[in-house]
């Protein structure tokens, strides 16, 4: 019966693969960033056209790995290359979706958004110094929320991630501690805490331990029931993570006169301005090795830009502003050998 | 008072008795807590929808293109591991049953039967999935190939451990007997000894089988994974391991819930293949009892 | 002319020439086939000495004694892996090896017939579970488990003198200790098979001979059956070293994944496997080469604990065969 039941699964899959003479499989990896909302898009892109993209997410530093031993066919990373790293490995890389990152928590009793912590706050939390959710420092930010006499566990990521290169780059530019003793990397030292892989694996660990606090994409923290902060930003105001707090910070941006949009828009001025708002690029070869391959990449971040607007925002992420599109397109005509 | 010295012998020996029984109960509890577990939750989300739908659509979707992976990979490596590891086998137990040369091999083949399985999938990603990136210019990388490679280190030793021992049980009388009617050795050792292990010979490859199935180390650099269905085996390929791997890495309840009716299905395929190899076992003794 | 029983000899001649050339091939077939179990492992090691070349010459020794870990500084040391993976093999022999001797002792020496046979298949039934589900079940079910019990260990072992600093952290249920417990279980059917094998093959003469005496069923395992099989016992404990030393899956997900060298078995930490497994697939350049010599370390340490264990059971084998 069993059997039987895998046959003709096999004869259907089997059938949607020669039915349309032209799919083409296509494999992307990295950033667990932008997993959610790659796979969404992935999943319908292939019902409409027959074109299979299968992304796995391995993490920034895996992408970006992959895509120069020419593994896969793009790779996917929250941390963007410079010129010269892009030049030497025959790369060009582009953005394809914006959105926040949160401190995700695991406190009882505390409501999603309702506790309120600043950059040197979370910067001490993530070196050790504050041990305790009680501490005077928490205390301060949030005199109106009932905080408990409970240790902090911290959960950071274990593999080589752009969430954690712009974490730790938002924190470096509003602590000088953590910039001198921490730095910003995709891996970091870690003074304290577990290390989850990916931000499934840091949700995971956040939602399982209690009095717990890691880093998230938003959608992350939204999908999973997880309890978030809201965050105090540069222009000194307390922000709420939504979508409105990361177009705000995504405006900010001055995308023409980035070369490879190489910029992060980390602790971004605006009022209403979520302070640590991330885009993530795919990178791609110069020259696919596979042209047929690369010409479906394009093909499918095209009728993403177009076609996954609404499931994007659906997931909590800023889709591309139109001008950005515009331009995202020139520069695939102008880098791309197609 | 003080106790006389065989009231404390007494006493010595009942608290060991105890410590041992009490040792026991500890080890039965872990088996029938981590079966239960993986029964109980496994069964929860058991359903039609697990085997057909594939791992791309996350929650609604299910594990059919994991389970044709596994499938495909664990029918591959049985295909390049059983011959071999007959053949090595059969060398060991009839044609260097006592020269050194084979008691090395037969001593580092049980050191290869529980080497660990993630320095195995180093190795082949650095001999087949690097060269096979290289040569072909990237097209071909990771791979369901690659991966049932790496999952024919693991069988290889279990069936060449097996047959080298059934054919030690196979009787010289046998062995004799057809050689002095003149056939040539190679065809003795085939169509007699063989045929005569054959069961034994059986059991090493289901047994094996049930090694690979929850094998996830190795293949992580090797097949990588993949959310669609995959027939080709050169394209790179979903397991069923690696797929409870990642799920269980996920905070999504639905996701875990899909791991664990993953885990089920593999405890129940592993348990069954164990029970089959061990009927098999019982009736080749007893045939040659 | 030839006469028919020449042409029949030289038949025959040709046939039997025909045989010994198709038996040679078939031995080399066989031999060669025999030789490849040889250049596995043999491929493996080089393999991975090849790849991690890099760090194993470049960095030497201070590879070996490095806590430093740091992908983007680009520095390597093993230490921290090196020492997690110790430390949880090692809770795992101090847990399993009473316990496996135990249930050897009671399944050889105590239990009613009837029971022993069950029992036995049910203890080795531990080791045909898959690790990637202990790796499930120790995430979900029993990381909380220990979570809920660390408060208790903390305030009666921690507050031991010497060892208590061992079992103090806070209570999150993750690090070496839970690791140490999981491997334990697994490990536990590995180390007992070959206790309870090598207990039952103690000649009936001399168990008899010494409850003759009178002595108690533990003073005849503790004084004739364990004396008499200890080079197998310690055969058995390093298979099962063996085995925990290179556990992957299991230990990932309970393991904390923290490059910390913490005194206590309560905190996170790292090992070799598990580095790979997270690691090696975002891997590039001197970061990679590191982990594929972490990768060769693994393989000879385990190979030397496996060669200890094999020649130590080899040798009781020899001795029950003379």
């Amino acid at each position: 019966m069993k059997a039987k039941q895998l046959r003709s699964f096999i004869a259907a899959a089997m059938m949607l693969a020669s039915g349309q003479a032209a799919a083409v499989d296509i494999t992307g990896a990295g950033a667990s960033f932008v997993h959610p909302i790659i796979s969404r898009w992935s999943a319908t892109f292939a019902e409409e056209t027959g074109h299979r993209v299968n992304y796995q997410s391995i993490g920034s530093g895996g992408g970006i790995a992959q895509i120069k031993a020419g593994t896969v066919d793009f790779g996917a990373s929250d941390m963007p290359l410079d010129t010269a790293a892009l030049d030497e490995h025959g790369l060009v890389q582009f953005p394809e979706v914006i959105g926040g990152i949160v401190p995700a928590l695991n406190v009882a009793g505390i409501e999603p958004g309702t506790l309120v912590l600043d950059g040197p706050t979370l910067a001490r939390v993530f070196m050790g110094e504050i041990t305790r959710w009680n501490d005077p420092a928490l205390v301060a930010l949030n005199r109106d929320v009932a905080l408990p006499d409970a240790a902090i566990t911290v959960v950071h990521r274990s593999d080589g991630s752009g969430t954690t290169f712009n974490f730790s780059d938002y924190l470096g530019k509003v602590s000088p501690e953590w910039k001198e003793k921490v730095g910003r990397g995709t891996v970091v030292k870690w003074p304290v805490g577990i290390g989850g892989k990916g931000n499934e694996g840091v949700s995971a660990y956040v939602r399982q331990m209690p009095n717990s606090i890691g880093y998230v994409e938003y959608a992350f923290a939204v999908q999973n029931k997880l309890g978030y902060a809201r965050m105090k930003n540069a222009a000194g105001k307390v922000v709420a993570p939504d979508t409105a707090s990361f177009q705000a910070a995504a405006a900010t941006a001055d995308w023409a006169h980035a070369e490879h949009f190489n910029l992060l828009m980390t602790n971004a001025p605006g009022a209403e301005a979520w302070p640590i708002t991330a885009t993530s690029w795919v990178i791609l070869h110069r020259q696919p090795k596979n042209p047929a391959n690369g010409k479906v990449v394009l093909d499918f971040f095209r009728w993403a830009f177009e076609h996954g607007r609404e499931q994007a925002i659906e997931l909590d992420y800023v889709p591309l502003p139109p001008a950005l599109v515009t331009q995202i397109e020139a520069y695939w005509k102008a880098e791309i050998r197609q | 008072m003080a106790a006389s010295p065989y009231l404390r012998r007494r006493l010595a020996n009942l608290a060991a008795l105890a410590a041992s029984a009490a040792a026991t109960a500890i080890g039965l509890a872990f088996l029938g807590w981590i079966l239960w577990v993986t029964v109980q939750r496994g069964l929860g989300a058991l359903g039609p929808a697990l085997f057909t739908g594939i791992t791309a659509y996350g929650a609604e979707g299910g594990l059919a293109n994991a389970i044709v992976g596994s499938l495909m990979m664990d029918v591959m490596a049985l295909l390049i591991a059983t011959p071999i590891g007959v053949l090595a086998g059969t060398w060991l137990a009839e044609y260097a049953r006592r020269s050194r040369l084979g008691a090395v091999v037969r001593f580092l083949n049980d050191i290869l039967l529980s080497a660990p399985s993630i320095v195995l999938g180093l190795f082949v990603y650095m001999i087949v999935v690097l060269p096979m990136s290289n040569w072909t210019g990237g097209r071909v990388s990771f791979s369901g190939v690659a991966g049932a490679i790496a999952l024919a280190l693991i069988a290889l030793p279990v069936i060449v451990r097996t047959t080298d021992e059934m054919l030690q049980l196979v009787p010289g009388t046998l062995r004799e007997a057809a050689l002095s009617l003149g056939i040539p050795s190679w065809k003795v050792t085939v169509q007699v000894l063989m045929r005569a292990a054959s069961s034994g010979i059986v059991t090493g490859v289901l047994l094996a089988l049930a090694r690979l199935a929850g094998e996830t180390a190795p293949l992580l650099f090797t097949a990588f994974g993949n959310n669609f269905m995959a027939i080709d085996p050169l394209d790179k390929m979903a397991s069923l391991p690696v797929a409870i791997y990642q799920y269980t890495n996920d905070p999504a309840p639905a996701l875990h819930a899909i791991a664990w009716a993953g885990a089920l299905l593999i405890t129940g395929f592993v348990l069954l293949l164990g029970l089959a190899a061990r009927g098999l076992l019982a009736r080749h003794k007893v045939a040659h009892d | 002319m030839s006469s028919p029983i020449a042409i029949a000899t030289r038949a025959i001649d040709l046939r039997s020439r025909a045989d010994a050339r198709h038996d040679a091939w078939f031995r080399w077939l066989l031999a060669s086939c025999g030789l490849l179990v040889l250049a596995a492992l043999l491929g493996a090691a080089l393999a991975t000495l090849w790849g991690g070349r890099e760090v194993l010459f470049g960095h030497g020794f201070a590879f070996l004694t490095s806590a430093e870990w740091n992908p983007v500084s680009g520095e390597y040391g093993a230490l921290a892996p090196v020492y997690g993976t110790l430390v949880t093999s090692l809770v795992a022999l101090l847990l399993a090896v009473p316990v496996a001797f135990g249930i050897a002792m009671f399944l050889t020496e105590i239990a009613p017939a009837w029971m022993r046979a069950p029992v036995a298949s049910a203890i080795e039934l531990l080791a045909s579970i898959p690790s990637i589900i202990y790796g499930m079940w120790g995430l979900f079910v029993f990381v909380p488990f220990m979570a809920r019990v660390e408060p208790a260990i903390s305030a009666t072992l921690g507050r031991l003198p010497l060892v208590g600093g061992l079992f103090q952290g806070p209570p999150i249920g993750l690090g070496l200790l839970t690791a140490g417990i999981v491997l334990a279980v697994m490990i536990l059917p590995f180390i007992c098979a070959v206790m309870r094998e090598v207990f039952q093959a103690v000649p009936v003469r001399l168990r008899e001979s010494a409850y003759a005496l009178g002595a108690t069923t533990w003073e005849v395992v503790w004084h004739i059956v364990l004396p008499y099989t200890r080079g197998a016992v310690v055969g058995g404990i390093f298979l099962g070293l063996g085995r925990a030393l290179g556990e992957t899956m299991a230990v990932t997900f309970v393991l904390g994944n923290s490059y910390a060298i913490t005194g206590s078995l309560l905190m996170p930490g790292t090992s070799i496997s598990s580095a790979i497994a997270n690691e090696f697939n975002e891997a590039v350049g001197t970061h990679r080469s590191a982990l594929i010599a972490l990768g060769f370390l693994l393989f000879v340490v385990t190979f030397v604990v496996l060669l200890v264990a094999r020649l130590m059971l080899r040798r009781l084998a020899r001795r029950e065969g003379a």
